[in-house]
C-alpha cells in the first residue's frame, strides 16, 4: 500500500515506479480501446454531441472522487457524499426558486457551504471522537438523506423555478468543452498539484500509509484528516449544484446511490482503499472510464442491463491488478535487497 | 488504535487492531442493556403516539417487513466479527430472486428454482471468499464490485419482473402469520436462525475463532485456526443465506425482479454496527443483533404509524448508529479533550 511513497532511485525499482506512474495511462488506453471498439460499431459514437455526453455524465461522480481520493488516501472513507448531493441540489434549487435573482455564482457558494458543513461535522466527529469514518459517515448518510426528506416534503424543483443561466452551466460547451467538464478539470488540477507538490497533501498519503508512524514523525494527523473530509464535503456540495444545473430538477431521490458507484470509480482509478497510494486524476479517470462503458453500451445496441455486470467485473479486476502490481513491487524490493547485501 | 483507521483490516493491512477490540464483558453487558432500555423507550413512544401501536398487527408487519434485512444481519455479523464486510449482501438477494423468478418463468418446478437459487448463493459466496481469502483483496473493496456485478447479472438475467403465478401456498409467507401466531413466517426463521448462530458464535470453538481472527488475525493463524477456510466458508454461507433471503422476499411479493433490496446493504450493515459489533471485529453478539433489528423494525413501525415518510426515518437510523459509535467512546474522548485543554 506504501509503494508510492517517494522510493529512492534504484535501478530495479525505477522500472516498477514507471509501471506506477503509468496508471493512469492504463486507464487512458482502456477508455481509448472501449471508445474506439464503439465507434466501429456505431460511427456516431464519435461525433462531438457523443463525446460531450461522455464528459458531462462522467463530471460529476469525477468531481465526487476527486474529494473521496482525499479521504480515502488518509485510511478514512466518506460515504455520504451521495445524501450531500441531493441535500446542497435541493436547497440551491429552492432558494431559487423563492429568490429568483439571486446571481447564480451565489447558488454554487451556498451548495459548497452546505457541504462544507457537513464534511466539517464528519471530520471533527471522526477525528475528536476517534470514531472509525465507516460508521460516522454511514450515519451521516442516513440523517442528511432524512433531513432532506423534511425539507423536500414530497415537492419536486422543476426547470421553471431554476434560472437559465444557471441551467447553461450543465449543458452549455466551451469551444466544445461541456463547462461541466472544464469546471471538474480544473478542480482535478489544483487538488492534483496540492496532493502532489504540497506538503499538505504528502501528509495525507504518509497519514494513509501508517497512522502512528505519520503521528510520530510530526503530521498534525487530526488536522489533514478533517480537511480532507472538509474538501470531500465541499466538493459534494458543488455537485450538489451542478446536479442541479444539469437536470434542472430534483426530488428527494436526487444522488441516491452515488456514494458506493463514488468509491468503485475511485479504485477503479486506482486509489488503494487502505490508504496510502491514488491520485485524484486516476480517479477522474476511472469515472470517465465507468461511464465511457456505459454509453458505449448503449450506442452498441448491447442491452444496457449489462451495464452494471460489467463495470462490477472491472472493479474486481481493477482490485487484482493492483494486488499483484504490489506483491511485484514487493517481491523486487526484496530482490533488490538481496542484490544489495551480496555487494 | 490510531485515530484515523477506519475499516476493517485485512491480515495485510495493519495489526495493532486487537488494542480496540478487547472483549470486555462488562462493556457487552452494558450495550445489550442499554439496547433493552431502547427497545422499551421505543415501545413506550410508540404506544403513546399510537393506539394501535402495541397489537399483535405491529407485530406481524414488524416481522414481516424485517424479516430478509434481519436474515442477512446474521451471516453479516459473522463477517463483521472477523473483520471484513460484505456489502453484496443486497445484491446477492436480487440475484437469487432473479434466478428462481427467471427458471419459474421459463417452466421449471418453484422448488427446483429455488434450489438453483441457493446454488447460485453459495457460488456467488465462494466468489467473494475466493477473493478476500485466497487472493488477499480488501473486502470492502470487493464486495463493493461484486454489489454491482450481481446486480448486473440480475438485470441480464431478469430484465422484467416475473407475471407467471407463483402457488398460493408459498405466497402466504408475505400474507398471514403462522397458523395461530402472529409471526411472520420470515421473523419465525430469523428466530430460528439467531438462536443457531448464537450458539456457534457463543459456545462452541468455531466461534471463538471467529472473535480470535477479528481480533488478531495474525496469532489466530499461528494458533492453528485455519484462518483462510473460516473467512471463504463465511462468505459461501453468507451467498446462501442471503440467496434464501431472496426466495423469500420474492415469495413474499408473489414476483421476481432485479431491483428487489436495492440499496438494502447499509441498513444492514447500520444494523449490524447498531447492535454492538465492532467494525473492526472481534467483539459483538447475537442478542445486540436481535435487540437493533426489534428495535429499528419497530421504531418504523411506530413512526409509519404517525404518517412520518420513509425518508424521513432515516434521520432515527442514522442518529441510532452515531450515538452507538459516540457513547462508547465518548468518555476516552472527553479524556483526551480535557487533556488537551489542560496542555494548552
Amino acid at each position: 500500500m506504501t509503494a508510492q511513497l517517494e522510493l529512492p532511485p534504484q535501478p530495479t525499482l525505477s522500472r516498477v515506479g514507471t509501471l506506477l506512474r503509468a496508471r493512469e495511462l492504463g486507464i487512458g488506453i482502456v477508455i481509448a480501446i472501449v471508445f474506439v471498439t464503439a465507434t466501429l460499431k456505431n460511427h456516431a459514437f464519435a461525433n462531438s454531441h457523443s463525446v460531450q455526453q461522455l464528459l458531462t455524465g462522467a463530471a460529476l461522480i469525477a468531481l465526487l472522487g476527486v474529494g473521496e481520493t482525499l479521504v480515502i488516501v488518509t485510511r478514512n472513507v466518506d460515504l455520504s457524499v451521495g445524501s450531500v448531493v441531493g441535500l446542497s441540489a435541493y436547497v440551491v434549487g429552492s432558494t431559487f426558486k423563492h429568490h429568483p435573482h439571486m446571481p447564480i455564482l451565489l447558488g454554487f457558494v451556498l451548495g459548497i457551504a452546505i457541504g462544507a458543513a457537513i464534511g466539517a461535522i464528519n471530520g471533527l466527529i471522526t477525528t475528536v471522537a476517534r470514531v472509525p469514518s465507516l460508521v460516522v459517515t454511514l450515519a451521516a448518510l442516513y440523517i442528511i438523506r432524512g433531513v432532506d426528506g423534511v425539507i423536500v416534503n414530497g415537492k419536486t424543483i422543476d426547470p421553471g423555478s431554476i434560472p437559465k443561466v444557471f441551467q447553461e452551466v450543465g449543458y452549455r460547451t466551451l469551444f466544445g468543452v461541456p463547462w461541466l467538464a472544464i469546471i471538474v478539470a480544473v478542480v482535478v488540477a489544483v487538488v492534483g498539484y496540492a496532493m502532489r507538490s504540497f506538503r499538505a497533501g504528502r501528509d495525507l498519503y504518509a497519514i494513509g500509509s501508517n497512522p502512528d508512524a505519520a503521528a510520530l514523525a510530526g503530521v498534525p494527523t487530526g488536522r489533514r484528516v478533517f480537511t480532507a473530509f472538509l474538501v470531500s464535503g465541499s466538493l459534494a456540495g458543488l455537485a450538489g449544484a451542478l446536479f442541479l444545473a444539469l437536470h434542472a430538477q430534483v426530488d428527494v431521490t436526487g444522488g441516491n446511490g452515488y456514494e458506493l458507484t463514488v468509491i468503485a470509480a475511485v479504485v477503479v482509478g486506482g486509489v488503494a482503499i487502505f490508504g496510502g497510494s491514488g491520485t485524484v486524476l486516476g480517479a477522474a479517470l476511472g469515472a470517465v472510464l465507468l461511464n465511457t462503458i456505459n454509453q458505449a453500451l448503449v450506442a452498441s445496441k448491447v442491452s444496457a442491463f449489462w451495464n452494471d455486470a460489467i463495470a462490477g467485473a472491472l472493479l474486481l479486476a481493477a482490485i487484482a491488478f493492483d494486488r499483484w502490481l504490489s506483491l511485484r513491487i514487493a517481491r523486487n524490493l526484496r530482490s533488490a535487497e538481496g542484490a544489495h547485501r551480496n555487494v | 488504535m490510531s485515530d484515523t483507521a477506519t475499516r476493517p483490516p485485512t491480515t495485510t493491512s495493519y495489526a495493532e487492531t486487537g488494542s480496540t477490540g478487547r472483549p470486555s464483558w462488562h462493556a457487552l453487558l452494558r450495550w445489550e442493556s442499554a439496547l433493552v432500555l431502547v427497545l422499551i423507550a421505543v415501545l413506550i413512544f410508540g404506544s403513546s403516539k399510537s393506539s394501535t401501536f402495541l397489537t399483535p398487527t405491529t407485530f406481524f408487519f414488524t416481522g414481516l417487513n424485517m424479516g430478509e434485512v434481519a436474515i442477512m444481519a446474521l451471516p453479516l455479523l459473522l463477517i463483521v466479527m472477523i473483520g471484513e464486510i460484505d456489502l453484496s449482501v443486497a445484491s446477492m438477494l436480487g440475484l437469487s430472486g432473479a434466478v428462481m423468478g427467471h427458471l419459474f418463468q421459463s417452466g421449471w418446478s418453484i422448488w427446483a428454482a429455488m434450489g438453483v437459487a441457493l446454488l447460485v448463493g453459495a457460488v456467488g459466496g465462494a466468489l467473494n471468499g475466493v477473493l478476500v481469502a485466497n487472493a488477499g483483496l480488501p473486502s470492502i473493496a470487493v464486495t463493493i464490485g461484486t454489489l454491482t456485478l450481481f446486480r448486473g447479472v440480475a438485470e441480464i438475467i431478469l430484465p422484467t419482473p416475473t407475471t407467471r403465478l407463483i402457488p398460493t401456498s408459498l405466497t402466504k409467507v408475505g400474507v398471514v402469520p403462522i397458523q395461530g401466531t402472529q409471526l411472520a413466517y420470515s421473523a419465525a426463521i430469523f428466530f430460528l436462525m439467531a438462536a443457531i448462530f448464537a450458539v456457534v458464535l457463543h459456545a462452541t470453538a468455531l466461534g471463538r475463532s471467529l472473535v480470535a481472527i477479528g481480533l488478531q488475525p495474525e496469532s489466530a493463524q499461528f494458533s492453528g485456526i485455519r484462518v483462510r477456510r473460516i473467512r471463504f466458508g463465511l462468505y459461501v454461507a453468507s451467498g446462501v443465506i442471503c440467496a434464501f433471503a431472496g426466495i423469500l422476499f420474492t415469495l413474499k411479493n408473489s414476483s421476481a425482479s432485479y431491483g428487489a433490496g436495492s440499496g438494502l446493504e447499509l441498513t444492514v450493515v447500520a444494523i449490524v454496527l447498531f447492535g454492538g459489533v465492532s467494525i473492526f471485529g472481534g467483539r459483538g453478539t447475537v442478542l445486540g443483533v436481535v435487540l437493533a433489528v426489534i428495535i429499528v423494525g419497530s421504531l418504523q413501525q411506530a413512526l409509519t404509524q404517525m404518517h412520518v415518510q420513509p425518508e424521513v426515518q432515516n434521520i432515527v437510523t442514522g442518529a441510532l448508529l452515531l450515538i452507538s459509535v459516540l457513547v462508547p467512546n465518548s468518555g476516552e474522548a472527553l479524556r483526551r479533550i480535557r487533556e488537551r485543554v489542560r496542555r494548552g
